[in-house]
C-alpha cells in the first residue's frame, strides 16, 4: 500500500468565497491601521478644527474621489453585462480620477500653511493624507494592470475577479477618506 | 511507506518556487509548501531563541555582581535584543510555526489558503531579524523591547533599523494571520464541523483574530516613531505639543493582545498534549475553546494595565485593573478543565506530556502573579522592579516555551519519521525546570524587595540572590544543550517512527510520518470528535485503509 497510488487529496474551496474573505480580512486590518490615526488625530489635536486648511480644495478632493467610486462601480456594472469597451473606458476615467485626486492631495501638501515638521497639526494632517495617498498610489497601479488587462480581454462577464478586487479596494480607500475629510477639515 | 512522503518536488516556470522538499536544499528555498515553511520556521527561530538565550546568560552573567562590569550602554541593549529576540523572533513565529505545520494536516487540508503567502510570511522572518540584529551592530539600540519614547528618540541608527525589523516581522504574522483564518474557515475535511476542530485550531482562530486587529496598531505607532526620528515630525515629543505617553497605549493596544498571541497557540498545544497522555477525552471542549475567543476579546480591553505609573489618567486604572482581573476567569476556565481532563486519566509521562504538565503549574504561577501585577497598589509598588520580570518569565517562559518544547517532542516523529530519545528528553525537561525556577523563582523575592529591573548595577544585599538567578540562568542555558544533540541526532539517526506512535486520534496523525506532499492519500472524512478516547471508537478521520488499519481504535 503506497500513497502515490492513490490521487492526492485535495481540499478546494470555493473560490469566491475564500478570496472575498480574505480581502474583507485585509480591509479589517486596515481600518484598523487608518483607525487608529484617526485617535491620533484627536488625541493630539483635541476636538476642534484646523481653520487654516483649504476648504474648497478639501471639498474638491472629496468629490473627486467620489465621483471615482461611481465611475468604478459603474465598470464593475458593465464588465458584469459583458460589455468590455465601456468596462476600460469606465476603468480609465476611474484612473483619471485616480490621478487627480493625488494631483490635488500634491498641491494641497504644497500649499499647506504648516510643514510636515510643524508641530503636531504637520505630523498628524501629513501622516494621515500620505497614508492615505500612499493607498490611493497603490489602487492608482492596482487600476492601471486592470486598464491594461482590461485591453487585451482578459475579463469577461463570468470572469472578472482582478475588476472586483480592485474595484472593493477603491471603495474602501474611498470610505478612509471620507472619514479622514471629517475628521481633518471638517470637525 | 514514508520513504515516498518527500518524493514530490515540483519546479514552477518562475524557477525559484518549490513545492515539497526531496533533498536539504529545498529547505532554503521560497517553498509553498507548509509541511517544509513549518520546518523552516522551527530550525529559524529555535536559531534566533538559541541567540537570545546566550544574550540572556551575558545579562546574567552581568549581574553575578552588583557593580557593572559591562558599559551600561551594551547592558541596556543586551536586554532590548535579548527581549526582542524572544518575543518577535521566537515564541510568536515558533506558535505560527506549529499552526503551520500543525493547521492543515488537523483539518484534513492539502495546505494553507495561500501558499505563497505563506512562504512569504516565513521568509520576512529572516529579513526581520537580521535588521534588528544588524542594528546591535551598527548602533546599539537600548530602549528595550518596549521602545518608549523618549528613549526611542535618541540617535542610535540601531533603533531605526529595530523599527523597521519589526514593521517587517509585525507584517509576516499579519498575513499569516489572514492565512490562518481562511484555511480554518474554508478548508476543513467534510465532517469537520466547527464543534470538532482541535483546540489547537481553535486557539489558532483567537490568535489570528488578535493578530489581524492589533498589529496594524502597531505598525501605525511604529511608522509614526519612523518619521519623527527620520523626518523630524512630532507625535511623541512633549516640546512640540506630543504626547510619549500615545506611543505607550498605542505599543500596548497591541503588545498586551500579543502576550495571548504568544501564549494561546500554546495553550492550544498543551490541550492536544493533555488528553493523549491521559487516554481522556479532552475535559469541557466546548468551555476550553469558548475561554479562548473570551480572552481573544477581552485581551483587548486591559493594555492600561501596563501604564498604572505612567501618570495616565488615574481614574483609567479602576476599569483597567477590572479587566485585568476578569481575564483570569476564562483563564482559569481552562486551568480547571485542564485538570479535569488529566483527572482520573491513565496519564504516560512521556517527555511531552511532563512538559504538558510544567507549563499547567508553571503558567499558573505566572497567571497567579500576572493577577497581583494587575491590582494598582501592588502593581505601583513593584512596577519596573524584578517581579515583573519573573512574572513575565513564568508565563512567557514557563508557559509558552514549556508548550512549545511539549510540541517540539510531541510530534518530533510526525515531522522528522523518527523517534526522539526518550531519556534524554527527560533529562532535559528536568535540567529546563530546575533551571528555570532556580532562575525566575527568587526574582520574585528580588522584585518584592524593590530590586529595579533593566539596570546593571544592583545594590549589594541582593547579590546572593542574584548569583542563585545566575546559576540557574546558566544551567537553563546548559539545558538547550541535551534537547538540540538529542533533536539533531534523532532526525539523522533515531528509530523510524510509526504513523501514530502516541495513538491519537487527530487527523495528523492518521497519515505517514512524515506526511507525504499533499498530506493525505484520501479526503478524510470526519465521523467525531478529536479527544474521544477510551469511549471504545476510532480516529476521528480514516486517511487512508492503511492508516486506519494501523492506528488503533482507543482503549
Amino acid at each position: 500500500m503506497t500513497a502515490h497510488t492513490l490521487a492526492p487529496a485535495r481540499t478546494a474551496p470555493d473560490e469566491g468565497l475564500k478570496r472575498r474573505l480574505s480581502l474583507w480580512l485585509f480591509f479589517v486590518s486596515e481600518t484598523m491601521m487608518f483607525g487608529s490615526l484617526i485617535l491620533v488625530r484627536f488625541h493630539l489635536w483635541g476636538p476642534g478644527r484646523v481653520a487654516h486648511l483649504d476648504q474648497v480644495l478639501g471639498l474638491d478632493l472629496t468629490t473627486i474621489l467620489l465621483l471615482s467610486s461611481g465611475t468604478m462601480a459603474h465598470a464593475e456594472a458593465l464588465i458584469g453585462k459583458g460589455d468590455r469597451k465601456g468596462f476600460v473606458r469606465y476603468i480609465a476615467a476611474t484612473l483619471i480620477l485616480g490621478l487627480l485626486f493625488l494631483v490635488g492631495l500634491g498641491y494641497e501638501w504644497a500649499h499647506a500653511p504648516f510643514g510636515p515638521t510643524q508641530g503636531v497639526f504637520g505630523a498628524v494632517f501629513f501622516t494621515m493624507t500620505g497614508m492615505h495617498g500612499a493607498h490611493v498610489l497603490g489602487g492608482v497601479i492596482f487600476l492601471f494592470i486592470v486598464l491594461l488587462r482590461g485591453l487585451r480581454g482578459r475579463y469577461s462577464a463570468e470572469s472578472h475577479w482582478g475588476a472586483e478586487a480592485c474595484a472593493m479596494y477603491w471603495h474602501f480607500v474611498d470610505v478612509v477618506w471620507v472619514f479622514y475629510y471629517m475628521v481633518l477639515y471638517l470637525l | 511507506m514514508s520513504d515516498n512522503a518527500h518524493t514530490e518536488t515540483t519546479h514552477s516556470a518562475a524557477g525559484f518556487v518549490r513545492h515539497g522538499a526531496a533533498s536539504w536544499r529545498d529547505y532554503f528555498t521560497f517553498n509553498t509548501d507548509h509541511k517544509v515553511i513549518g520546518i523552516q520556521y522551527f530550525v529559524t527561530t529555535f536559531t534566533f531563541f538559541l541567540v537570545g538565550g546566550l544574550l540572556a546568560m551575558l545579562i546574567r552573567y552581568e549581574l553575578l555582581t552588583p557593580p557593572a562590569e559591562f558599559s551600561t550602554t551594551t547592558y541596556n541593549s543586551l536586554f532590548t535584543i535579548h527581549g526582542s529576540i524572544m518575543i518577535f523572533l521566537w515564541v510568536i513565529p515558533a506558535m505560527a510555526g506549529f499552526g503551520n505545520y500543525l493547521v492543515p494536516l488537523m483539518i484534513g487540508a492539502d495546505d494553507m489558503a495561500y501558499p505563497r503567502l505563506n512562504a512569504t510570511s516565513f521568509w520576512l522572518i529572516p529579513i526581520g531579524g537580521l535588521t534588528i540584529i544588524a542594528g546591535y551592530f551598527v548602533g546599539q539600540s537600548n530602549s528595550g523591547w518596549t521602545a518608549y519614547p523618549p528613549l526611542s528618540l535618541q540617535p542610535p541608527v540601531g533603533q531605526t533599523l529595530w523599527i523597521v525589523g519589526v514593521i517587517i516581522l509585525g507584517t509576516s504574522s499579519l498575513l499569516g494571520a489572514i492565512n490562518f483564518l481562511v484555511t480554518i474557515a474554508l478548508m476543513r475535511a467534510p465532517g469537520l464541523t466547527p464543534g470538532r476542530l482541535p483546540l489547537f485550531c481553535w486557539a489558532m482562530v483567537s490568535t489570528s483574530l488578535m493578530a489581524l486587529f492589533a498589529t496594524p496598531v502597531l505598525t501605525a505607532a511604529l511608522i509614526m516613531l519612523l518619521l519623527e526620528r527620520l523626518l523630524g515630525m512630532n507625535f511623541f515629543n512633549v516640546n512640540e505639543g506630543g504626547d510619549p505617553l500615545m506611543w505607550q497605549h498605542l505599543f500596548w493596544f497591541y503588545s498586551h493582545p500579543a502576550v495571548y498571541i504568544m501564549v494561546l497557540p500554546g495553550m492550544g498545544l498543551v490541550s492536544e498534549i493533555l488528553p493523549v497522555f491521559s487516554r481522556k477525552p479532552v475535559f469541557g471542549y466546548k468551555a476550553i475553546a469558548a475561554s479562548s475567543m473570551a480572552i481573544a476579546i477581552i485581551g483587548f480591553a486591559v493594555w492600561g494595565h501596563h501604564m498604572f505609573t505612567s501618570g495616565m489618567n488615574p481614574w483609567l486604572r479602576i476599569p483597567f485593573m477590572l479587566g485585568s482581573m476578569v481575564i483570569a476567569v476564562p483563564t482559569g476556565v481552562k486551568i480547571f478543565n485542564w485538570l479535569g481532563t488529566i483527572w482520573g486519566g491513565k496519564i504516560d509521562l512521556k517527555t511531552p506530556m511532563l512538559f504538558a504538565l510544567g507549563f499547567l503549574g508553571m503558567f499558573t504561577i505566572g497567571g497567579l502573579s500576572g493577577v497581583t501585577l494587575a491590582s494598582v497598589p501592588v502593581d505601583i509598588h513593584v512596577t519596573d522592579t524584578y517581579y515583573v520580570v519573573a512574572h513575565l518569565h513564568y508565563v512567557l517562559f514557563g508557559g509558552s516555551v514549556f508548550a512549545l518544547y511539549a510540541a517540539l517532542y510531541m510530534w518530533f516523529p510526525k515531522i522528522t519519521g523518527r523517534m526522539y530519545n526518550e531519556a534524554w528528553g527527560k533529562i532535559h525537561f528536568w535540567l529546563n525546570f530546575v533551571g528555570f525556577n532556580l532562575t525566575f523563582l527568587p526574582m520574585h523575592w528580588l522584585g518584592l524587595q524593590g530590586m529595579p529591573r533593566r539596570v546593571a548595577e544592583y545594590a549589594p544585599q541582593f547579590q546572593t540572590v542574584n548569583q542563585i538567578a545566575s546559576i540557574g540562568g546558566f544551567l537553563l542555558g546548559i539545558s538547550a544543550l541535551p534537547f538540540l544533540v538529542n533533536a539533531l541526532v534523532s532526525w539523522a539517526r533515531g528509530p523510524k517512527a510509526v504513523d501514530n506512535p502516541w495513538r491519537s486520534l487527530t487527523l495528523e496523525w492518521q497519515t505517514t510520518s512524515p506526511p507525504p506532499v499533499h498530506n493525505f492519500a484520501v479526503t478524510p472524512v470526519v465521523t467525531h470528535g478529536p479527544y474521544d478516547y477510551g469511549v471504545g471508537i476510532a480516529p476521528t478521520g480514516v486517511a487512508a485503509p492503511a492508516a486506519a488499519a494501523a492506528a488503533p481504535a482507543g482503549d
